[in-house]
């Protein structure tokens, strides 16, 4: 894992985690790199590269972003809310 | 070829569920997305199990995707379509399948899994039954297949698309950011290739792009209508995704989806690679 540089977090609506929601990582350019579907408590993980990234959670009828800086060997936590 | 020919969308699946001349077929890397729910009346079709050789690194044979397609229940004058997860990864490489092994009937649901899900549309947990069928396959198309030899005797004559992310192919990283980077083999990319990541096909909720977009996108980035076309990537998944793009909706005569892809280019002896770090 010391090699890893990971963002993972939970997408929530209403307070309630988001379960099934699409949450897309795009790269400093806004280019997708890829993307995941949340677990039933609505968490996700990306195994990245250090530097600036935008998570987008896509939900039905819901849409949200968020900014995070990731650095290699640590764990960036990130939430999204819908 | 019109793209109704080869796509159809969420609303045409709804109005055909109860059609007996189409079969639904989800086709996932994530066997659990179909155990939870699928669209009514669909099969699965397991990437790993169902289509790759569990020993030797290939497809199944002619006589194993007879037997799979005949215990699934479909036949040879059903038209199939297909959806899945990963914005149709799985499911382009399934189309591509089902067109090397002849079988012609065959379209995939536009969007897949995912703007079936977002349109908050069906899903059901009961499993189809489906009577069991004496399926015929043809000998394989490999018209439409790459091999190792043939993408290195390509490198600066035919179009290369490495539609990977843009960190793959400069050698970033060795395998998509939602999986671990454990692969041996060397990062980087065939020489004279272009990288146009299979996403910019796509829109976010996983529908194709306009055929003017996606014309633009290819011509844009240097591709050359006039040449053939070998697409890779990683597994040949995601550059299936590009193959129906390019074969399928542009209607581009000679593509060919390298299935080997970077897993196996990457390990390679002697072969040369472009890395950008």
């Amino acid at each position: 894992m010391a090699s890893e540089t990971v963002i993972q977090g939970t997408v929530t609506r209403g307070g309630q985690p988001e379960g099934g929601a699409y949450v897309r990582l795009l790269d400093s350019s806004g280019e997708f790199t890829a993307e995941v579907v949340t677990s039933a408590t609505g968490a996700f993980r990306f195994f990245a590269r250090p530097g600036s990234w935008t998570l987008r959670a896509l939900a039905a009828g819901a849409q949200a972003d968020a900014s995070v800086e990731a650095q290699q060997g640590t764990v960036t936590e990130a939430q999204i809310t819908l | 070829m019109p793209r109704s020919n080869v796509l159809v969308d969420a609303d045409w699946v709804e109005q055909h569920l109860d059609d007996k001349a189409i079969v639904l077929v989800e086709v996932d890397e994530d066997t659990a997305a179909y155990d939870k729910n699928h669209i009514r009346g669909a099969v699965r079709i397991d990437w790993k199990q169902d289509l790759q050789d569990p020993v030797r690194r290939d497809f199944v044979s002619k006589e194993q995707f007879e037997k799979l397609l005949s215990e699934k229940g479909i036949s040879n004058d059903e038209t199939v379509v297909l959806y899945g997860g990963n914005n149709n990864w799985f499911a382009a490489y399934a189309y591509w399948y089902f067109k090397l092994y002849g079988h012609d009937k065959v379209k995939l649901l536009d969007g897949g899994r995912k703007k079936w899900e977002l349109d908050s549309r069906e899903l059901v947990e009961e499993v189809p039954q489906r009577a069991a069928t004496q399926y015929k396959a043809k000998s394989p198309n490999n018209k439409i297949r790459a091999f190792r030899d043939e993408v290195v005797e390509s490198i600066n004559k035919k179009n290369l698309v490495d539609v990977r992310s843009p960190d793959e192919f400069s050698g970033k990283l060795l395998a998509p950011a939602h999986l671990p980077q454990e692969q041996s083999q060397r990062a980087g990319h065939v020489p004279s290739a272009k990288n146009i990541p299979w996403s910019k096909a796509a829109n976010d909720d996983g529908t194709f792009r306009s055929d003017d977009e996606l014309t633009e996108l290819y011509k844009g980035e240097g591709v050359d209508f006039k040449k053939d076309t070998i697409a890779y990537c990683r597994i040949g998944e995601r550059s299936a995704h590009t193959w129906f793009v390019l074969h399928e909706i542009l209607d581009q005569p000679n593509v060919k989806n390298y299935d080997g892809s970077w897993t196996e280019y990457g390990s390679l002896v002697g072969v040369p690679i472009e890395k950008d770090v």
